[in-house]
């Protein structure tokens, strides 16, 4: 299946990657060839075959519902690229 | 010969011996590093300082007569185990900046059994790769060239920084982490052992993550039983990883000797193909005698539904790295690049942190999990998975284990396959159906190609049977004897 640019950019703006329009005829050609390699899977008949979403071999576990880390706001705000005190900082979102 | 040349059962039994000192060993890792990360660029970040510091306690232990599993031993740290006070980049510009606060579960119980950590091995960015061409920090050249040919060739991918770092002798083994290949591909383009564990047998928590119902855990070695050591102190149950699994650690280095005696081991036809190479088609046969001659029976099996996985695994990983790579915001943690909004943000900083392989995914990723294609992609994926998954299950009604070679050709050169995306993603097809299933694979070092260069057979095991695995290995090991060494290595003349 061969992508058009419009495509290639609402991927792009959901994913949150900037795209020069350079790119998005680059990208057009990569991803509409991956895109057509995957079509193979169209010749095997998969009715009635329950998806598998991941390898379980047991059941997820379950804990009591209480705080087991925590309270260590330095260590965590250490990486933020801006902060002011222990909040990360961000553009204006609210006028 | 120098410390260097020890394998790590050796190194292990000569610190317990007295014969040299933890800092003696590490001291020869280090100087190797400083001679040949230059050439070879194995490591993102040397933590020479920090190893001697660790080294020097190390040998205060075993001087109490203290006794760990891997007391003193230097190991290489693929750079996706998040480290505590050490930089972490999982090979990517986004993650340039990033120093863990914690230490993962992998890696705490290597230190917990004493190993000494000499630095970050590189990889492909995100583990998304299989040359290590895609790093942020340059590619990794791989130890070997071909007889009579300088041109630099690639590890493979993506623990290529891992297995350059254990074939050149940097270290005596190594960290790594497979997802659809990752270390049995460059451990077969390397001349060394790798194993990909049982999906659940080593905790992912603290490990960067790629596709997290894929991405496992395991270690690089010069040899079979290197990597039952390792294997038995990263292992074990983990409350922070909802699917670590709750089962005992058995004793892996005792099974590297069991043997193959009575043993049944299934020769899946679906592997075989009229474009593989004659000498990885010859290599398998002579593996196959090798363990017949040794007292298995050889099973003819068949895996229908193989040529699928492939085309299924390139859905299934970029869907779940679309959504796990969905955190690098620019906000919390990592590379910024300011915009007008915080939506330019977010599409200035990831445009920027990203490179091509990763963006190609997640955009992938993006779409085959967005309205209207969910069901013609993923869900559809997830079948096939599942397809996948009865082809082994049944298979291992009737065999113990499965011999199939690792990777359908030897090392390539720098800047071969890179014309077209899809055309590298084919080096991973013998190594994805284990990732897809969750079964344990071992990759083994079993010849040379007519170049000089070392092709790998891979085993595939029952889930959580790694043992039989190693026992497969060790039996292909001891009859290949395989004993060439890669042109670059610590104490070559070079």
């Amino acid at each position: 299946m061969a992508l058009d640019p419009a495509t290639v950019r609402r991927i792009a703006k959901l994913a949150r990657i900037r795209v020069s329009d350079e790119e998005v005829a680059r990208l057009q050609t990569e991803l509409s060839g991956i895109l057509g390699w995957i079509e193979q899977l169209n010749e095997v008949d998969v009715s009635g075959v329950a998806p598998l979403a991941g390898i379980s071999h047991q059941r997820l576990p379950m804990r009591e519902d209480e705080v087991t880390d925590g309270g260590r706001p330095d260590a965590i705000l250490a990486n933020a690229p801006a902060r002011a005190d222990h909040f990360f900082t961000v553009p204006k979102v609210v006028e | 010969m120098s410390l260097c040349d020890l394998s790590l059962a050796e190194v292990r039994d000569g610190l317990r011996r007295r014969d040299f000192t933890s800092v003696d060993i590490t001291t020869a890792c280090l100087d190797a590093i400083a001679e040949l990360n230059p050439k070879l660029n194995a490591f993102v970040t040397v933590t020479g300082e920090r190893a001697l510091e660790q080294a020097a306690a190390a040998d205060r232990r075993l001087a109490a007569d203290e006794v760990a599993p891997l007391l003193g031993v230097p190991l290489a740290i693929k750079d996706l185990f998040c480290t505590a006070g050490v930089r972490t980049t999982a090979g990517s510009k986004i993650l340039g900046p990033f120093v863990p606060p914690y230490e993962s579960t992998v890696t705490a119980n290597l230190l917990r059994d004493g190993a000494v950590f000499l630095g970050k091995a590189n990889l492909d960015e995100f583990a998304m790769g299989s040359s290590n061409m895609t790093s942020a920090y340059g590619a990794v050249v791989n130890p070997w060239t071909r007889r009579g040919d300088n041109a630099q060739l690639v590890p493979g991918g993506s623990s290529g920084g891992s297995a350059a770092a254990v074939a050149a002798r940097l270290a005596p083994g190594a960290t790594a982490t497979d997802t659809g290949g990752s270390i049995r591909q460059p451990a077969s383009f390397c001349g060394i052992a790798g194993i990909k564990p049982t999906y659940g047998r080593c905790s992912r928590w603290g490990i960067v993550a790629f596709a997290s119902s894929l991405d496992q855990a395991g270690p690089m070695g010069r040899t079979v039983r290197d990597c039952a050591i390792m294997l038995a102190s990263m292992a074990g149950h983990d409350p922070k990883d909802s699917t670590s699994a709750e089962v005992p650690v058995p004793d892996f280095e005792a099974a590297c000797e069991r043997g193959v005696r009575g043993l049944r081991i299934g020769v899946p036809r679906e592997y075989r193909s009229d474009a593989m190479a004659p000498e990885i088609e010859a290599m398998w046969q002579q593996g196959l005698t090798w363990l017949r001659e040794q007292g298995a029976t050889l099973v003819d099996v068949s895996l229908p539904h193989t040529k699928y996985a492939l085309a299924t695994y390139y859905i299934v990983a970029p869907a779940e790295a679309s959504s796990n790579l969905a955190r690098y915001d620019g906000v919390r943690f990592g590379l910024r690049r300011e915009g007008a909004d915080l939506q330019e943000l977010y599409e200035n900083t990831r445009a920027a942190g990203f490179g091509d392989e990763v963006r190609r995914r997640v955009l992938i990723g993006t779409y085959v999990l967005s309205a209207g294609y969910y069901d013609a992609y993923y869900l559809r994926a997830q079948k096939l998975r599942a397809l996948i998954l009865r082809d082994f299950t049944e298979a291992f009604t009737k065999v113990d284990a499965l011999v199939t070679p690792t990777a359908p050709t030897a090392a390539f050169a720098m800047g071969e396959k890179m014309d077209d995306p899809v055309t590298m993603y084919l080096n991973d097809i013998f190594t994805v159906p284990a990732n897809m299933a969750g079964i344990p694979g071992l990759s083994v070092p079993a010849g040379l190609d007519v170049s000089g260069l070392p092709l790998g057979l891979q085993v595939l095991g029952k889930p959580f049977d790694e043992e039989t695995v190693f026992a497969v290995g060790g039996a292909i090991e001891r009859s290949a004897n395989f004993s060439t060494l890669p042109s670059l290595r610590a104490g070559a003349l070079s």
